[in-house]
């Protein structure tokens, strides 16, 4: 918390950022780099799902990342709101279409790897389901953001709602499940937790560390960018 | 408590004098239903199945589609600026007005839905839970419908935002709406979903006028 607070100075922010991006950009681009060679080619292909498997290694980290992301939104619209931090809603604005991309990433991932599981893009699985409708939460958070003239306007409501959203994201898990089971039978393969073996699960650990040093740079970097944005703005509208 | 009932009162008198923005919103409804037989064929085993669903979800745009007015009147007319300054809790006033739009088309749409329900071919049973399942469901849609509308007040393309934001929430809510018709369709009660309903109102009573009223005052400012 003390760091958040630290570091709601736009100025403090923007030391903070040119200091760590650069380097955070190099170690970023070379776990990703060593993630991908190892996850593609090193790891084993699994003796069930054959080559297949090796989409899991972007699916569940990206669908990781992709609800921390929402989290993340939410502590940052709390922040926004209670403590009126002004940078809590330009990382917010940075935040939402990155936690979307990833969201969509597991989306897409998760229905190649159906086809040749499941033998369908796409089944109304309770999981899948509930994460497409976090890609709407997503959707509905960027598109009120932008949707006023006044962007601090925006910026509030959009605060609002992620934590409406954020209390609502269980219940709507819990609802999607509870509805699946009603319609049918889950027709998932179980990745079956610790059973899992050591050859696929650290490779997979690391590409979730990857991801997340992957959306922490993206962020900065947005958040970078959100505040040169509105330095623009004012210098024009003081010009 | 009388500012709530004297706000509730001004909101329900506003619509006397104006009923047909609410038969617009129950015409839209019964004209959104008949187009599923239309589009779907006239095979009425298959119509019973799809009954719940098809009266739920057209039942959730019926009220999304009167909810894009309920503050957007007071906010251009500058009641609303008024509403901000009396004493009084605003969430109470949130409140009235949601109560109100939930009065003039939650109900009358619980009321309707049997009605339409009778042509689908569902049998007495389900009649009653959809009737059961609206009127206990419908309240919940009103208050996040509501919270919806005041996020975007005076935004650009409300009506659209408005939905997008809207139909995600009201997600659990039609899934244990249709579920209880579902439920009667496999031999058990549909108890169980009536009290989830109400409990998910009860949380969205709890909850959402905070919320409507921190984006009115928002939209005050």
């Amino acid at each position: 918390m003390a760091t958040l607070h630290f570091l709601a100075n736009p100025a403090r922010f923007r030391r903070f950022s040119a200091r760590v991006l650069p380097a955070l950009s190099v170690v970023t681009a070379l776990a990703v780099a060593v993630g991908l060679y190892w996850a593609l080619v090193v790891a084993p292909p699994d003796y069930q799902q054959g080559e297949t498997v090796r989409i899991m290694f972007i699916h569940v980290p990206a669908a990781t990342i992709a609800m921390g992301g929402y989290v993340l939104l939410a502590v940052l619209g709390a922040s926004l709101l209670v403590w009126r931090h002004p940078l809590a809603a330009l990382m917010a604005r940075a935040t939402a279409p990155v936690g979307a991309t990833f969201t969509a990433v597991g989306l897409i991932t998760g229905s190649l790897w159906g086809r040749p599981m499941w033998g369908t893009y796409w089944v109304w699985d309770a999981r899948l389901t509930s994460f497409l409708l976090l890609f709407f939460l997503y959707l509905g958070h960027i598109a009120l953001s932008h949707a006023y003239d006044d962007a601090e306007r925006g910026d509030k409501a959009a605060a609002i709602l992620a934590l409406v959203g954020a209390i609502n994201v269980p219940i709507i898990k819990f609802s999607v499940d509870w509805w699946n089971t009603l319609h049918q039978p889950a027709s998932i393969m179980k990745l079956g937790g610790p059973s899992i073996h050591p050859t696929i699960l650290y490779p997979l650990l690391w590409m979730m560390a990857t991801f997340a040093l992957l959306f922490v740079a993206l962020v900065l970097m947005r958040t970078d960018t959100e505040i040169d944005r509105r330095r623009l703005e004012a210098a024009e509208m003081g010009a | 408590m009388t500012a709530f009932g004297a706000l509730l009162l001004r909101d329900l008198r506003l619509v006397l004098r104006r009923p047909g923005d609410v038969v617009v919103v129950l015409a839209f409804f019964v004209v959104a239903t008949t187009l599923f037989p239309l589009g779907i064929g006239p095979e009425s085993n298959l119509l019973a199945r799809i009954a719940g669903g098809v009266l739920w979800a057209s039942a959730l745009f019926a009220a999304l589609l009167s909810l894009e007015r309920l503050f957007a009147s007071d906010y251009e007319d500058g009641a609303l600026d008024l509403l901000l300054l009396a004493p009084g809790a605003l969430e109470l006033a949130a409140l009235a007005k949601c109560a109100a739009h939930w009065i003039v088309t939650g109900l009358p749409l619980a009321v309707l839905a049997p009605l339409l329900g009778v042509a689908f071919g569902l049998d007495g049973q389900s009649l009653a839970a959809v009737a059961l399942t609206l009127l206990v469901g419908t309240p919940t849609l009103s208050l996040i419908g509501g919270l919806a509308a005041a996020l975007t007040l005076g935004a650009r393309k409300s009506g659209a935002l408005l939905a997008l934001l809207a139909l995600p929430l009201c997600v659990p809510t039609l899934i244990f709406g249709t579920g209880a018709i579902e439920a009667i369709a496999t031999g058990e009660g549909f108890g169980v979903h009536i009290a989830i309903l109400a409990a998910l109102a009860l949380m969205a009573l709890a909850t959402i006028p905070w919320g409507i009223a921190a984006a009115l005052r928002l939209a005050g400012e």
